[in-house]
């Protein structure tokens, strides 16, 4: 048993509660890709504001009033990242590198890490929701979406896990 | 009493505080929990480590309870809080897609942020994935709109699909998530592995 890092069943119940907080004070739960959702919209929006004021996607985000990284999602991304590296920093584990298993090169990892980010990214979009904002969010409101979520996404992985297999064992 | 901020029971502009607060304890839980590690997170798909499946279902399963009891307790009105809307269709493929990128990546979105605090350079290339997968979505988006809004079922809980409580759904919930965290143990000790 490893046990530089906190009981799972601990971190669950805490984590649980950390969403409960989220839906006591401002009545929504966590998300992640949201928050990048928020960041797209705003460099395309800077970069080329005609073609964002025209699309049906970007446009309904912009617009009077309205700016894209004031937003729920956007605050709580930057606390992960403090919280984050809080615990690193406590724990001893602040290091830049490139986790991968042994098995494999470093620039296979990455390939890999930018095709899945890549999948996660337009998946997210089209669930409207991550693993964080759908699926466990979603769940904890007994919402058939976040149910939905969970099963495929989880289903999809373990199905396809002996494909991916010679990535991590 | 709750939910406060949408019951203006504590100012607007409280709500982004709210917001980074509750991002602190987000990442610091998951960087704790070992969710930082892309081999951690992967570990479930092989059994050799179950934690992603123990954190997940602990988390849902209390906040799912949390809810219940403070709305039995008259502490917050469900009416108000934020149920995500079913849209069939796209909540399938969207999973499905999430699911590959899942066993590609290692990461999801919200874990590969507390990676990042740490310093994990894979996890900076995921979410580089991520930037690049949105935008495509978005470029994509009148092609893809009429199915992104098919099958609309809105906010519809499972409870009423299934026609039972919202505290039965949960009691069901709890003897699954047990059941889990029994083939979770069961799967460390058949597929060990050392330090990783």
């Amino acid at each position: 048993m490893n046990t530089k890092y906190m009981n799972p069943y601990l971190a669950g119940v805490l984590l649980g509660l950390v969403l409960l907080m989220a839906f006591f004070f401002s009545g929504r739960g966590l998300g992640a890709s949201g928050a990048v959702k928020s960041t797209v919209v705003t460099v395309v929006s800077t970069i080329a504001p005609e073609h964002a004021a025209n699309s049906p996607f970007y446009s309904k985000y912009i617009g009077e009033g309205k700016s894209p990284m004031k937003s729920w999602l956007v605050f709580e991304i930057m606390g992960v990242l403090v919280g984050g590296f809080l615990s690193g920093a406590l724990a001893g584990r602040l290091k830049l590198k490139i986790e991968h298993f042994p098995g494999i090169s470093a620039n296979r990892r990455l390939i890999f890490a930018m095709i899945g980010g890549i999948l996660f990214g337009f998946g997210s979009q089209l669930g409207r929701g991550c693993a964080s904002g759908s699926a466990l969010t979603g769940m904890a409101v007994l919402s058939l979406s976040g149910f939905i979520s969970m099963a495929t996404m989880f289903g999809t992985a373990f199905a396809l896990a002996y494909f991916f297999r010679k990535n991590w064992i | 009493m709750g939910p406060l901020i949408p019951q203006e029971i504590i100012g607007q502009d409280w709500n982004l505080f709210i917001a980074f607060i509750v991002g602190i304890g987000f990442g610091f839980i998951l960087e704790q929990a070992g969710f930082s590690s892309s081999r951690k997170l992967a570990g479930v798909f092989y059994g050799y480590d179950t934690v992603v499946l123990k954190v997940f279902f602990g988390a849902a399963v209390t906040a799912m309870l949390g809810l219940l009891f403070f709305s039995l307790f008259g502490w917050i009105d469900l009416s108000l809080v934020y149920v995500n809307p079913t849209f069939l269709g796209s909540a399938i493929v969207g999973g499905i897609v999430m699911g590959i990128g899942f066993i590609a990546g290692g990461f999801c979105p919200g874990v590969s942020f507390s990676a990042i605090a740490i310093g994990k350079i894979d996890a900076m290339v995921f979410l580089g994935g991520i930037f690049i997968g949105i935008f495509m979505f978005a470029e994509a988006y009148p092609l893809l709109e009429s199915f992104y809004m098919s099958g609309n079922l809105g906010a519809l809980k499972l409870s009423d699909v299934l026609g039972i409580s919202g505290g039965f759904l949960a009691f069901l919930v709890i003897i699954a998530a047990l059941g889990m965290f029994w083939l979770g143990d069961l799967a460390e000790k058949k597929f060990p592995r050392e330090e990783y």
